[in-house]
């Protein structure tokens, strides 16, 4: 394939697409499919038929638009969008094609929850169709790799991106280009390129959705870096809970490989990269790369010490590149548009944007891609749409068990990776869940260090006892039974974790109850003290069981 | 040194394990592919039973300690068959803070067994997720592989008499 060919494609699709006066785009990503959206897709189709439009009216199945919580959403243009769609209602949208939109499903787009995100990660989510690499390189796909693999170097692509400032969107953010080049000077003779989708962190669903509503872009990224550090095979580490993120990865490596943009001799150059997919099976220390390149290798997903670090010494002993989906995802923009385009959003140390999962007690829920350096405040009440049924802000969560909770003082404080870590918590891959007065934040503690306690691999002792007898203590507390010492010994512990722990799980498990014990002292006296939860959760769940 | 390069006999003559054999060719029957076979594996049979374990240890050539550690190690490999339907609850935090406790609770109540375990009629398999990523439609519920978003306990009840109804 040459720039020509692939010009070629993308003029012939958006030929094919312009004959169409309408089109009909339906939500198939997993938010939406378990709402039924199959189905309103399958009605859409038969319509269509029905009326023999099939010349006037294309329906496209595409990726998440964001507003989960509202599925399934249909869109038909631009700043049209349906919301709660189910099968009985094709007739009146392809009625509403011509005329007015119909009133009783309409979805505004007018609102802060579109208005004010910045899409560049999802930027096709909601367009492209996942299933079909045209419809990809219709929407400039492709285009990146094409450029780099004809004018530029792998040491210019790894310039463009520290340029852009961009950095690991895994969590730790660790600066993508200096990780790159670290890779690219190792020695060896053969390197590995390794995606991390195994998104372990409960409560978010980012790289869920990527993957599910455009899979290319990954694969165009995992290619562009394995060319900028000389790799020639990658992995993808998704989730076996993801049964259609990993069938449309499928699709996605078949097709590429197909159109020669993947496998040996690329585009007619010496670059070869194949890619294959691991399926994780359900350990969140996976996600932290030495366990998770033990996993690859088809070990139990033990951490090991570092270093060696996996850019030197990774995958069968190779220099190996570890980045998250939601980098990859990032590549091909700042490619195309440049480093200092990246470079321009966003504060100072945090460049571009980040993706959220908002959850909990939230009114839109969904995804979200925002600039960095947005306040909590302006995601939480101008695009979340504050809390439902009247109720007061109490927390927000970030960074899943590894993060902590912030409380409304901390809402106008800048979301970047250093304001996040100085309050407590951490970036986090994006998990934001939203608490109101019905949480009780001692319960949270217990829930995330119940979590921890599950998820330890048992390598090392303070991660492996450590956590077992933290969630004893925090029991303890939620059922009013702790003194005074046992406080104290739960920050003894919490300090000892976090210094003497293997790999991030056990040093980073401390974080939800440090937080807690810093900005709700009140509840946890509450519990210790008067022996009550503020919240009335402590002991329902036991009360509830017991009727 | 491995002497012994003969092709070990499958646990049964069941053709399914053809399939199982294919993951394996394709890797080249090497170690590194003990979790993709596994997964297979599971795919294919629905649980790791002890024979299962013991073929693959032997194909892959590796320690049985080490497939049944890998297989113990990791959620997603179960070594028991689960019921004629499954249920699996979200626990993950969104479904946890909006009241996936107490659907769990309620269904705990109801079938009279534990999380992971099965009704003695072999019916009804309860199991629990870390997350299923379906954060913004919590509490999240799958029945038999079918994802159903702000579940209430009365869905549920009623899903279940409909498991039960069917049967009898």
């Amino acid at each position: 394939m040459s720039p020509e060919d692939l010009e070629q494609i993308a003029e012939d699709q958006r030929a094919a697409q312009g004959q169409f006066t309408h089109q009909v785009n339906v939500c198939v990503a997993a938010g939406c499919m378990s709402c039924q959206s199959q189905s309103v897709k399958e009605a859409i189709d038969k319509e269509i038929v029905r009326r023999g439009w099939e010349k006037k009216c294309q329906s496209k199945g595409t990726g998440c638009v964001g507003l989960c919580s509202e599925g399934p959403l249909v869109s038909t243009g631009p700043g049209t969008l349906y919301q709660h769609v189910t099968a009985n209602d094709a007739g009146e949208i392809l009625d509403a094609l011509d005329g007015q939109p119909g009133s009783r499903l309409i979805c505004r787009t007018d609102v802060p929850f579109f208005q004010r995100q910045k899409k560049i990660v999802l930027e096709n989510s909601g367009i492209v169709d996942p299933e079909h690499i045209e419809d990809y390189i219709g929407s400039a796909g492709y285009g990146a790799l094409i450029r780099v693999l004809t004018d530029m170097t792998p040491s210019e692509v790894i310039q463009e991106v520290v340029k852009s400032g961009l950095r690991g969107r895994g969590g730790a953010g660790y600066p993508t280009g200096l990780k790159w080049s670290t890779v690219s000077k190792a020695v060896g003779v053969q390197k590995y390129v390794i995606c991390n989708a195994d998104e372990g962190d409960p409560g978010a669903f980012m790289d869920r959705s990527v993957l599910e509503s455009d899979p290319h872009r990954v694969l165009e990224g995992m290619l562009i870096a394995a060319y900028a550090v000389g790799a020639s095979e990658g992995f993808i580490y998704v989730r076996a809970e993801y049964p259609l993120a990993i069938k449309r990865l499928r699709t996605a490596i078949r097709q590429a490989e197909r159109m020669g943009l993947m496998g040996t001799s690329i585009c007619g150059t010496r670059f070869s990269f194949r890619v294959d997919l691991r399926l994780g099976a359900g350990a969140f220390v996976c996600g932290e790369e030495t366990a998770l390149i033990a996993s690859v290798e088809g070990k139990r997903g033990t951490p090991r010490p570092r270093p060696p670090y996996p850019a030197q010494e990774g995958l069968f002993g190779a220099p190996t590149l570890i980045n998250n989906v939601e980098t990859f995802a990032n590549i091909p923009p700042i490619v195309r548009n440049g480093g200092d385009w990246y470079a321009q959003i966003g504060t100072e140390k945090s460049k571009g944007t980040k993706v959220f999962a908002l959850a909990g007690r939230i009114m839109n829920t969904g995804l979200v891609e925002v600039p960095m350096g947005i306040t909590l405040r302006e995601i939480v009440f101008d695009i979340g749409g504050g809390i439902p049924d009247s109720r007061q802000f109490k927390a927000v969560q970030t960074g899943g068990p590894s993060g902590g909770c912030l409380p409304a003082e901390y809402l106008d404080m800048p979301v970047d990776y250093e304001s996040l870590a100085k309050a407590g918590s951490i970036m986090g891959s994006g998990g934001m869940i939203v608490m109101d007065e019905t949480s009780c934040m001692v319960d949270v503690a217990k829930y995330f260090m119940d979590f921890c306690m599950t998820e330890s691999c048992g390598k090392c002792i303070p991660c492996r006892v450590g956590t077992y007898h933290m969630n004893g203590l925090l029991e303890k507390i939620t059922n009013r039974t702790a003194g005074q010492q046992d406080i104290a010994m739960l920050e003894e512990l919490c300090d000892l974790l976090k210094h003497t722990s293997l790999c991030g799980l056990g040093q980073s498990a401390p974080n939800p109850v440090v937080s807690t014990l810093r900005y709700f002292a009140d509840e946890y006296k509450a519990h210790v003290e008067e022996k009550r939860c503020p919240a009335g959760v402590c002991g329902s769940h036991a009360a509830e069981q017991a009727s | 040194m491995i002497t012994d390069f003969s092709k070990p006999a499958p646990p049964s003559s069941d053709k399914r394990w053809r399939l199982v054999d294919a993951t394996m060719r394709r890797l080249g029957h090497h170690s590194r592919g003990l979790i993709v076979t596994l997964h297979t594996v599971q795919e294919t049979f629905g649980y790791l039973d002890e024979g299962a374990l013991r073929y693959v240890a032997i194909s892959l050539r590796v320690p049985f300690s080490r497939a049944y550690g890998v297989a113990t190690f990791y959620h997603f490999f179960t070594l028991k068959p689960a019921g004629e339907h499954t249920c699996v609850v979200c626990m993950g935090t969104a479904c946890y803070i909006k009241g996936a406790p107490q659907l769990l609770s309620a269904l705990q109540h109801d079938l009279d067994i534990k999380p992971g375990e099965t009704t003695p009629d072999n019916k009804v398999s309860l199991l629990t997720a870390r997350c299923l990523g379906s954060c913004g439609l919590a509490p999240a519920v799958v029945y038999d592989n079918e994802v159903a978003g702000k579940v209430g306990t009365s869905d549920l009840r009623q899903r279940l008499a409909k498991w039960t109804a069917n049967v009898s």
